[in-house]
C-alpha cells in the first residue's frame, strides 16, 4: 500500500495569490493513498526540501507529490531531495499549479479548483509509480573517425592527444582529403599543403592513431559506448608494412595513361601509384581496373622492380571487426557534376574548369607545376571569367522536374573565388579577371577585407549578374551575361572560364547514415541533434559530426567543429560507465506476439527480436519470437508502445496505467 | 450515482502535451501570464507518439468533452520522428471517429513549440470555444462514469 | 474441383510431402462448413469438402498448425493468400512447415441470401457453370450463383494468388472492385445519421468474439480486452460506449494489417457489417498515403506505422470532412 505525501508550494505569492493553497492541501488529504498533506512558502528552498525529507521519514512516505512550478524547473531538485531521504527518485510527481494554473487563471475559486484537479491527477499517477533504476553500460575506450580529411584528422588527433585509441578510416589510398588538393587558403593566402601535410604526418606518427586507408565501413551495430563495426579493407595489392614508398614501381609501370584523380583528371598517372608526394601512408596502390597482371595475368613488372617484395597480386579484400565507444562522421563533400549545366560548355571545352580543377592548375605540385596554362593548348590565359553559384542557391520548381542544383548556399565559393583571382593577379598581373555573382557573401574574420582587396587593389571586375551562355569559338570562350547593376548585356571573349560548382555531401554519406541510424536532411547533410545547442552531435547517442558532412563550411569552421566533436568524444570516453535513461520501453514477453511492428518505428534501433523458449502451462516448452529493448539505446519516446497491438510494450515512468489514471483523475 | 441537473455544464478538455515542445509551450504561456480557460487540463507525455488512441477514448468515456493532442512541429520532434507517427495515427483515428458519427471537432492535433506561449493560449482558447458551441459529449460517453 | 483437391491432397500425403492437410469439412449442416485438419488419406477421402460454402479463410489456422512437426498442406483461395502473406510478414507462420496450394475461386455463396430467397434446409449444393443446383429437404432448387454471392465476393478485390507453392487452376488478376462504395455512402451521411447507423449496428453486438477469433490479423498472445492491465479490459459490453469501444479498438488494431478478407462480417451472428470499419481505414490510408494492400507482398511496411516527412496530410484534414 502506497503512503503518499502531498506538498503544496506557495511560491511566495506566485501561487498563493491566486490559488488557495491550504484548500488544495486539505482536499488532497481525502485522496486515496495520501497520508500527509501540507503547504509551505518555498518548497524548493533548503527549508522546504527539509520539510519534504523529514515528512518522508516521519510518515513513512512511499511517494511524493509536489504541487509547485513546472517539472522543467524543479523536478530534478525534488528527485534529488527525496533520494536523499531514501526514496526512489521516480516516486515523485509534480503538479504544475504555477505555469498551468496560478499564472494563467485570474479567479481564485476557479484556480483553486483547477489546482485540485491537477494535484489529484499527480496523486493518481504516483500511486501507480514504481521505483526505477537506471542501468549502466561500460564504455569501450576507442573511437572511430570516418573520413581522413582535415575534419577527420583534427578530430582523430585531438582524441588521440587525450590518450584514447582512434581508428581513422579513409576510403582513398591516402589521408589528406580535399584540403591536400588546394593551393592556398583564404584569407591569409598561406599554402594549404604547408598546413595540412604536417597534420598528416602528425596523424601518421601518433601512436594512438591507426590509419585504415583504402578502407570503408561495411557494417555497424551496437549502441553508444559499445559499437561493433566491420571495416572493409580494400585490397591494394601492396603490403603496407613492406612498401617503403620509393616509387620505383610507379616509374616502371607500363600503364601510364590513367586519369589522375588527385589532379582532377587533368593529367595521368601510372596504374600502380602513390596519389601524391606527401601521401600518408606513403605506400603504393595498384588500381585493379587497369592492372595487366590482375586482368590478363601478364606483366608483373612492379613485382620485379620492388626491392622490398611488397607486391602481392593475390591480395583480397579483408574485413576487420572492432569495438568502439564513439563514432565521428567526417565524410566531407564533393563538387556537383557540372556537365548538366550545358550552357556553360563544360563538356564542350577543356578550358571551362571547375574551381577545384583550377586549384590544381595553380598548385605548384599540380599538373602544370604551378604555371597557369590552359588545358586545351597549354597557353597562358589572359582573360578569365568566374561564374558563381553554379548549382547553388537554386530555387526549384517541382512542377518542372527534378532540380539540377541545390537550394542552399555552398558558403565557401565567394571567398575562394576572391582568393583564386588574387593569386592569379599576383602571378600574372597582366590578366583580366571577371567574376559573375548573385551576391558576394563574406561574413568571417578578415573576409570582407580580403574580398575588397580583390576588387580595389587587384582590379578584379565583379559583375552582379548571371551568365546566360558560354560558347567555344576559335579557341576562345564567348561569355554572354548580364550586368544587373548597369542593366545591360555583357560579352566577354575569355580564355578560360571557372565554375564555382556547388558542393554536395559525399555520396558515401547516405548509406553510412543508414548504417549508423542517424538522420539526414533532404540534401543528404547529416542532421545535428540540436541546430543551436548540440551542433556536433547527431541525434543518435555516441555518433558525432565533424566538417562538411553536416553542412557547408570553410576550413577554420571545419577545424573548430572537428575539435568540438573530439571534445564530445573525449567526454564520453572518459566516463567509467554510462547511465541509461530510466524511463525506457520494456516488453511483456508473455504478451508479445512477435509481429515486429515496434522494431520499424523505433528511431534508435533499440528493439531487436529473439527466439526465446517459454514454459507453457502444460509443462511443455515453446519457442516464441519476442521483442527485446536495449535499455542503453532507448530514449523513451514511446512510439513502440502505441504501435504494439497487444499492449505488450509499455513505457516505464509513463505507463499505460499511469497515464490512464491521470485521465480518470482529471475526468472525475 | 446521482445526476445533478442544476449544475451548469462546463466543458472538460484533456490536453496531451509532449514534454519537449508543447508542455514547454504551456510553461511559456504561464511565464507570459497569458490567461486561457481553466477547462483545459494537461497530461504530460514524453512525446506525442506516446499518446495511445486508447487514452483518447478513455478520456471521452470518463466524461471529457474534447481532447487535444499536442506535439512539436513536424521536423522538430525531440525524438526526430515521433510526431510524424502521431500525425498519421491521429488522422486515421479522428477520421474513424468522424465516420462513426462522433463530431470530429471534439478532437484536434496542434503543433506548438516551446516558444509559442501565445499560440498555446490561443489554441486552447479557440478549442474551448469550439467545444462550448458543440455542447456536451453524448456520443462517446459512458453513462456510468458521469457523476454529478 | 473437390475431386481434384482430394486427389492432390492424397498424393501429397502419400508421397510424404506433407503429413497433414488443412481443409474444410462438413459441419452440422451442409452450409455450415468448418475448417479441419486431416491426418490420413482415408480422412481426406471421407470428410474433405470443397463447395460454394467453403468461405472460411484457412490461413489463420496455420499459426498453430505450422508450429507442429512436419509440413502441413493448406488450400488457399486468392483472398486467403493475402492473409497468408500478412501473417508471414508478422512472423506468425513457419513458412518451411507449410505447403501452400493456391486454388481458383469464383466467389462463395451467402446462406443468408439463399434463405432470403426462401431456400432453406439445404442438403447439398453444386455449382454448374455459375448456377447453383441446391437440394433441400423440400426438393431441388436452381439459382444463379451471382444472385446469392457473399458481399465480399461480389466486391472481390483480387483473383490473384500472391503466394503459393503450387497452383490448381488458373491465376487471376487484381480487380478493380467497388468495395469502397458502401463506405462512401456512409461518409455522405450527416454526422447524426452516421451515429444512428453505427449505433443501430453496434448495439446488436453480443460480444461473442467470433469476429476476433476468426480474424487472421487478431493473433495476439493475449488480447487487450482480456488483459486487465491494458486499460481496455472488457469481457462484455455494458452500454453503448463499450459496444463501440470494442469495435473501434479492434479496427484500429488491425488497421494496416487487415487484408479485407471479410471473415469478420461472415461469422458475425448479428450480421453487423464489420468490414465497413476495416474498409474505412483502408480507404483512408489509400487516399491519404498512396495505395497499399496488406499482404500483397511479404515484408511490407503498413502505412499506419510509417510516415513521410513532407507529404503527409495534417490531422486537421478530418475536420474538413474526412479523407475526401
Amino acid at each position: 500500500m502506497q503512503r503518499i505525501g502531498v506538498f503544496v508550494c506557495h511560491c511566495g505569492t506566485n501561487i498563493a495569490a491566486t490559488v488557495d493553497v491550504k484548500a488544495v492541501a486539505k482536499a488532497m488529504e481525502k485522496e486515496p493513498g495520501v497520508v500527509f498533506s501540507t503547504d509551505y512558502t518555498y518548497m524548493c528552498s533548503e527549508a522546504g526540501q527539509t520539510l519534504v525529507q523529514d515528512s518522508i521519514k516521519k510518515y513513512g512516505l512511499t511517494g511524493v507529490v509536489i504541487c509547485s512550478c513546472s517539472p522543467h524547473m524543479h523536478e530534478l531538485t525534488f528527485q534529488k531531495a527525496i533520494a536523499k531521504a531514501g526514496l526512489n527518485p521516480y516516486m515523485l510527481e509534480i503538479a504544475n499549479i504555477r505555469e498551468q494554473c496560478s499564472w494563467v487563471t485570474k479567479d481564485i475559486k476557479v484556480a483553486t479548483e483547477k489546482a485540485i484537479v491537477l494535484a489529484r491527477a499527480a496523486v493518481a499517477k504516483v500511486v501507480l509509480n514504481s521505483p526505477l533504476t537506471s542501468g549502466t553500460t561500460q564504455v569501450t575506450k576507442r573511437a572511430l573517425v570516418i573520413g581522413g580529411g582535415i575534419a577527420g584528422m583534427q578530430t582523430a588527433l585531438d582524441i588521440a592527444e587525450a590518450g584514447f585509441k582512434v581508428d581513422l578510416v579513409e576510403k582513398n589510398p591516402s589521408i589528406g582529403g580535399k584540403m591536400a588538393q588546394l593551393d592556398k587558403t583564404f584569407p591569409t593566402l598561406d599554402c594549404a599543403s604547408c598546413i595540412v601535410t604536417p597534420k598528416m604526418v602528425d596523424v601518421g606518427q601518433n601512436e594512438n592513431i591507426r590509419i585504415l586507408s583504402y578502407s570503408e565501413v561495411a557494417e555497424v551495430s551496437g549502441f553508444v559506448g559499445n559499437f561493433d563495426v566491420k571495416i572493409k579493407r580494400k585490397a591494394r595489392y601492396v603490403d603496407e608494412d613492406k612498401c617503403t614508398g620509393c616509387g620505383a614501381c610507379t616509374e616502371k609501370c607500363p600503364m601510364k595513361k590513367i586519369p589522375n584523380e588527385f589532379n582532377h583528371n587533368l593529367n595521368n598517372r601510372s596504374c600502380i601509384y602513390i596519389p601524391f608526394a606527401q601521401a600518408v601512408p606513403k605506400v603504393a596502390t595498384i588500381d585493379p581496373r587497369y592492372c595487366l597482371m590482375l586482368n590478363k595475368g601478364k606483366c608483373g613488372i612492379c613485382s620485379k622492380v620492388c626491392q622490398a617484395g611488397a607486391i602481392n597480386y593475390k591480395a583480397k579484400d579483408e574485413y576487420i571487426e572492432e569495438k568502439y565507444g564513439a563514432i565521428v562522421v567526417a565524410t566531407g563533400y564533393e563538387q556537383i557534376k557540372v556537365d548538366k549545366y550545358d550552357e556553360y560548355a563544360y563538356s564542350q571545352s577543356p578550358d571551362v574548369v571547375t574551381s577545384l580543377e583550377y586549384e590544381r592548375l595553380m598548385n605548384a605540385a599540380g599538373p602544370t607545376n604551378g604555371h597557369l596554362l590552359r588545358p586545351s593548348d597549354g597557353k597562358e590565359p589572359k582573360k578569365i571569367v568566374w561564374i558563381q553559384c553554379v548549382g547553388s542557391r537554386e530555387t526549384c520548381d517541382p512542377t518542372k522536374g527534378p532540380a539540377r542544383g541545390k537550394p542552399y548556399c555552398s558558403k565557401v565559393c565567394c571567398m575562394y573565388t576572391a582568393k583564386q583571382a588574387i593569386l592569379t593577379k599576383d602571378h600574372y598581373p597582366d590578366t583580366d579577371l571577371y567574376v559573375f555573382y548573385i551576391d558576394v557573401r563574406t561574413p568571417g574574420k578578415n573576409f570582407d577585407e580580403f574580398y575588397r582587396r580583390a576588387v580595389e587593389q587587384y582590379n578584379v571586375h565583379y559583375i552582379k549578374g548571371q551568365v546566360g551562355k558560354v560558347t567555344p569559338e576559335n579557341g576562345k570562350l564567348m561569355v554572354q551575361g548580364s550586368d544587373l547593376l548597369l542593366g545591360e548585356q555583357v560579352h566577354i571573349e575569355a580564355d578560360m572560364v571557372v565554375l564555382s560548382a556547388a558542393i554536395e555531401p559525399s555520396p558515401t554519406a547516405r548509406p553510412l547514415a543508414t548504417m549508423l541510424t542517424t538522420q539526414m536532411d533532404t540534401n543528404d547533410f547529416f542532421t545535428e541533434a540540436h541546430p543551436k545547442l548540440r551542433p556536433v552531435e547527431s541525434a543518435t547517442a555516441g555518433i558525432f559530426l565533424s566538417g562538411m558532412c553536416q553542412g557547408p563550411k570553410d576550413i577554420p569552421e571545419t577545424v573548430a567543429q572537428a575539435s568540438a566533436a573530439a571534445a564530445k568524444v573525449i567526454g564520453l570516453l572518459c566516463k567509467k560507465e554510462l547511465t541509461n535513461n530510466a524511463c525506457v520501453a520494456h516488453p511483456n514477453e508473455m504478451m508479445c506476439n512477435g509481429c515486429s511492428q515496434c522494431q520499424g518505428v523505433c528511431p534508435y534501433g533499440a528493439i531487436t527480436y529473439v527466439e526465446k523458449e517459454f514454459r507453457m502451462p502444460d509443462r511443455t516448452t515453446k519457442v516464441r519470437r519476442v521483442a527485446q529493448v536495449n535499455e542503453a539505446v532507448c530514449q523513451g519516446c514511446g512510439a513502440c508502445t502505441v504501435t504494439c497491438p497487444s499492449g505488450a510494450m509499455d513505457l516505464r515512468g509513463f505507463s499505460n496505467q499511469e497515464i490512464m489514471a491521470e485521465v480518470d483523475a482529471i475526468c472525475q | 450515482m446521482s445526476v445533478n441537473e442544476n449544475k451548469e455544464w462546463k466543458p472538460l478538455i484533456v490536453a496531451f502535451c509532449c514534454n519537449w515542445c508543447s508542455y514547454s509551450g504551456a510553461d511559456t504561456a504561464g511565464n507570459n501570464r497569458a490567461s486561457y480557460p481553466d477547462n483545459v487540463k494537461i497530461i504530460r507525455v514524453p512525446c506525442s507518439c506516446r499518446i495511445n488512441p486508447l487514452f483518447i477514448l478513455r478520456a471521452f468515456q470518463r466524461g471529457a468533452d474534447g481532447v487535444l493532442v499536442m506535439g512539436c512541429h513536424p521536423g522538430d520532434c525531440h525524438y526526430t520522428t515521433g510526431n510524424y507517427h502521431t500525425r498519421r495515427r491521429m488522422t486515421l483515428l479522428f477520421s474513424m471517429l468522424n465516420y462513426l458519427g462522433v463530431e470530429s471537432a471534439r478532437t484536434r492535433v496542434e503543433w506548438v513549440s516551446a516558444a509559442e506561449g501565445a499560440r498555446f493560449a490561443e489554441v486552447v482558447t479557440d478549442f474551448t470555444k469550439t467545444i462550448e458551441e458543440l455542447g456536451e459529449n453524448r456520443r462517446l460517453e459512458d453513462l456510468r462514469c458521469k457523476t454529478n | 474441383m473437390q475431386d481434384e483437391l482430394i486427389r492432390r491432397a492424397c498424393e501429397l500425403l502419400e508421397d510424404g510431402t506433407v503429413n497433414r492437410v488443412l481443409g474444410w469439412q462438413k459441419g452440422q449442416f451442409v452450409y455450415d462448413i468448418t475448417p479441419a485438419v486431416f491426418t490420413s488419406v482415408e480422412e481426406v477421402k471421407n470428410n474433405f469438402v470443397y463447395n460454394d460454402f467453403c468461405g472460411a479463410n484457412l490461413s489463420k489456422y496455420l499459426r498453430s498448425e505450422s508450429e507442429k512437426e512436419g509440413k502441413v498442406l493448406v488450400f488457399l483461395k486468392p483472398c486467403d493468400t493475402y492473409s497468408f502473406n500478412q501473417l508471414l510478414t508478422e512472423y506468425k507462420i513457419h513458412r518451411d512447415n507449410v505447403y501452400a496450394v493456391g486454388i481458383e475461386c469464383y466467389g462463395k455463396a451467402d446462406v443468408e441470401k439463399l434463405r432470403a430467397k426462401g431456400i432453406d434446409c439445404i442438403t447439398d449444393v453444386k455449382n454448374e457453370n455459375g448456377t447453383l443446383k441446391i437440394s433441400t429437404i423440400y426438393g431441388e432448387e436452381s439459382v444463379p450463383a451471382m444472385d446469392v454471392m457473399a458481399e465480399r465476393c461480389l466486391n472481390c478485390k483480387s483473383k490473384k494468388h500472391v503466394a503459393y507453392d503450387e497452383l490448381i487452376g488458373e491465376d487471376g488478376e487484381v480487380l478493380d472492385s467497388h468495395r469502397f462504395d458502401e463506405v462512401e455512402e456512409i461518409e455522405k451521411m450527416s454526422a447524426e445519421e452516421r451515429f444512428k447507423f453505427w449505433q443501430s449496428q453496434l448495439s446488436k453486438c453480443i460480444r461473442c468474439n467470433a469476429c476476433r477469433n476468426v480474424c487472421p490479423a487478431c493473433t495476439c498472445e493475449k488480447c487487450v480486452f482480456d488483459n486487465y492491465d491494458s486499460g481496455a479490459f472488457n469481457k462484455a459490453p455494458a452500454n453503448s460506449f463499450e459496444e463501440s469501444m470494442f469495435h473501434i479498438i479492434r479496427a484500429f488494431h488491425v488497421a494496416g494489417r487487415c487484408t479485407d478478407c471479410g471473415e469478420c462480417s461472415r461469422v458475425c451472428p448479428e450480421h453487423i457489417p464489420l468490414h465497413l470499419l476495416n474498409r474505412k481505414f483502408i480507404k483512408d490510408y489509400n487516399e491519404l498515403y498512396g495505395p497499399f494492400m496488406a499482404g500483397a507482398e511479404v515484408g511490407q511496411v503498413s502505412p499506419v506505422v510509417d510516415y513521410t516527412k513532407d507529404k503527409d496530410a495534417e490531422a486537421s484534414v478530418v475536420q474538413k470532412g474526412g479523407a475526401e
